[in-house]
């Protein structure tokens, strides 16, 4: 298991803290430093507040290495409220009640881990809105 | 076309794909380069471009430019390696005919090779991951087909296409691919069976998804003189490599191939020609949407309408745009690296007249486009006949 690659990305993966482009005002997450909409730099931290949208979404049954006991598990693309697409899995909900242009929120969960003595990797996931 | 040189296809060679467990990267390559010299006139290449994509994490094999030249009697040729994901086999040749270009070289030798079967199951399914986006969309569960259905799904929502509606695609590749003697699978499937495939991610099933397979594909490619295949000469009209984001949920439309439309549109340009010229087509069929999408990039569809083209059955042999003609990547199978040099391979035959039971009539122009990172990276070649 790669440590310090994982260990880099912890801000990204458990706040979703990305980055803001000061020249053009567009968000950007995953953080990628060079905006890709207008060129220039792109480095002021950013905070999300979590909140999306499914945009599409699978139930992978062909698992890659790290994810095969939660197998099978459901990938989405969630855009933000904000603008970015991601890329992620939900959580706490049953795939026959997912549907296109759902509400979800981010939280932290096991994304996968290294067999029983390797690490465990953190990250977001996203959930149905827990109502207040 | 850039540039004045012209450059012909003087010899073509592949193996059969499938599960070779008894070769060895380098004995398929050596197959695949054997049956492209026996059928060149130029039997010495100045230099060797190597398409593979995996043998670094599954045989743990580095620089198999060198391997490949090495064990193919070309020991102190120039050779390297090249690597676009899925991709790989197009952009060796891509980068072969930026040489001859160049002035630098007059013939190169084009192998695309992949060994999957040197590991299984997980291993495979992560190393092929790693051509999407690795810290943000492997490192979250994604697999080649997971992200294809992401695309798919959104797809199927937007354009309201009905269920199975893609099913045509796979149907048409099996047809293909029962007479061909390299194809992995020769047999027919029906509807009925895609509808009741497994699901791999869903709403991807195992008929809409390609093989992982193992395989080797070469080419001499020459600017020398008109080197006959079969009393033809083919020519490469045009070439193009264009790139997008690797991940796709950076993607300005996810339904838009956008680096397979602009890289099509350069190649037209190139060749002087418009969609309506290209007489038989290879696509990236790897999945039924991506079949759709490819269409749709390449001005043979309307946005959205792709899929039709294949429940209507322009895509058959004898339809308005044959593709998959030796079964695609869905039936023929998917060597990985191998894949964009066997597409050449076939569309050299189709051009030269030499494709038996999958001939297509006529034909004067032809496309490859193959695609690395689910359309991270698209290349596109046009041959045609000339003489």
């Amino acid at each position: 298991m790669q440590v310090p690659r994982n260990w880099r990305l912890q801000k990204q993966r458990y706040s979703l803290i990305g980055e803001v482009c000061e020249h053009c005002g567009v968000k950007l997450f995953p953080p990628r430093d060079v905006c890709p909409e207008c060129s220039h730099g792109a480095q002021t931290l950013y905070q999300f507040t979590g909140m999306g949208n499914i945009h599409s979404f699978s139930q992978v049954f062909d698992p890659p290495n790290g994810h095969i006991e939660n197998t099978p598990f459901i990938v989405a693309l969630i855009q933000l409220e904000e603008g970015p697409m991601v890329t992620a899995q939900l959580t706490d909900i049953d795939i026959e009640h997912v549907e296109i242009g759902m509400e979800v929120e981010m939280v932290t969960r096991k994304m996968s881990d290294d067999g029983t003595e390797g690490m465990i990797i953190y990250g977001y996931k996203f959930r149905p809105p827990i109502v207040d | 076309m850039t540039g004045s040189t012209n450059i012909y296809v003087s010899g073509t060679g592949c193996t059969k794909v499938g599960e070779h467990w008894g070769t060895s990267l380098r004995h398929l390559a050596w197959e695949a380069v054997n049956l492209a010299l026996l059928s060149s006139n130029t039997k010495k290449p100045d230099a060797i471009f190597v398409g593979n994509m995996l043998s670094s994490s599954l045989s743990q094999q580095l620089n198999v430019g060198a391997l490949v030249a090495d064990f193919c009697g070309f020991r102190g040729t120039e050779a390297i390696t090249v690597e676009a994901a899925g991709a790989s086999g197009a952009a060796a040749l891509r980068q072969a005919i930026l040489a001859i270009r160049s002035g630098e070289i007059n013939t190169a030798l084009v192998v695309g090779v992949e060994k999957m079967t040197d590991a299984v199951g997980p291993d495979v399914t992560t190393a092929i991951a790693g051509g999407a986006d690795s810290d943000w969309e492997l490192a979250h569960g994604l697999t080649a087909p997971a992200i294809a259905a992401l695309i798919m799904r959104r797809y199927m929502y937007e354009h309201s296409v009905p269920t199975d509606g893609l099913s045509g695609f796979s149907v048409n590749a099996h047809k293909n691919a029962s007479t061909n003697s390299y194809a992995m699978f020769r047999n027919l499937i029906s509807n009925e069976q895609y509808s009741r495939g497994a699901m791999v991610s869903s709403p991807v099933n195992v008929f809409d998804s390609a093989p992982d397979a193992d395989g080797a594909a070469a080419l001499v490619i020459t600017s020398s003189d008109r080197e006959l295949v079969e009393g033809r000469s083919i020519q490469i009209a045009a070439s193009n490599l264009t790139t997008d984001s690797l991940a796709i949920h950076d993607r300005e439309d996810l339904l838009t191939f956008s680096a397979a439309q602009t890289s099509a549109r350069y190649a037209y340009d190139q060749a002087g020609i418009d969609a309506n010229d290209i007489d038989v087509a290879e696509i990236y069929d790897r999945f039924g949407v991506y079949a759709a999408m490819s269409l749709e990039a390449c001005g043979f569809a309307d946005w959205g309408s792709g899929w039709e083209m294949a429940q209507n059955g322009s895509v058959g042999l004898q339809g308005s745009l044959p593709i998959s003609t030796f079964g695609g990547l869905k039936a023929r199978g998917n060597p990985g690296g191998a894949t964009g040099v066997y597409q050449i391979v076939e569309i050299a035959q189709q051009l030269a007249g030499t494709a038996k039971d999958n001939q297509v009539s006529d034909v004067k122009w032809a496309l490859a486009q193959c695609l690395g990172s689910n359309g991270g990276t698209a290349v596109t070649h046009i041959l045609n006949v000339v003489g």
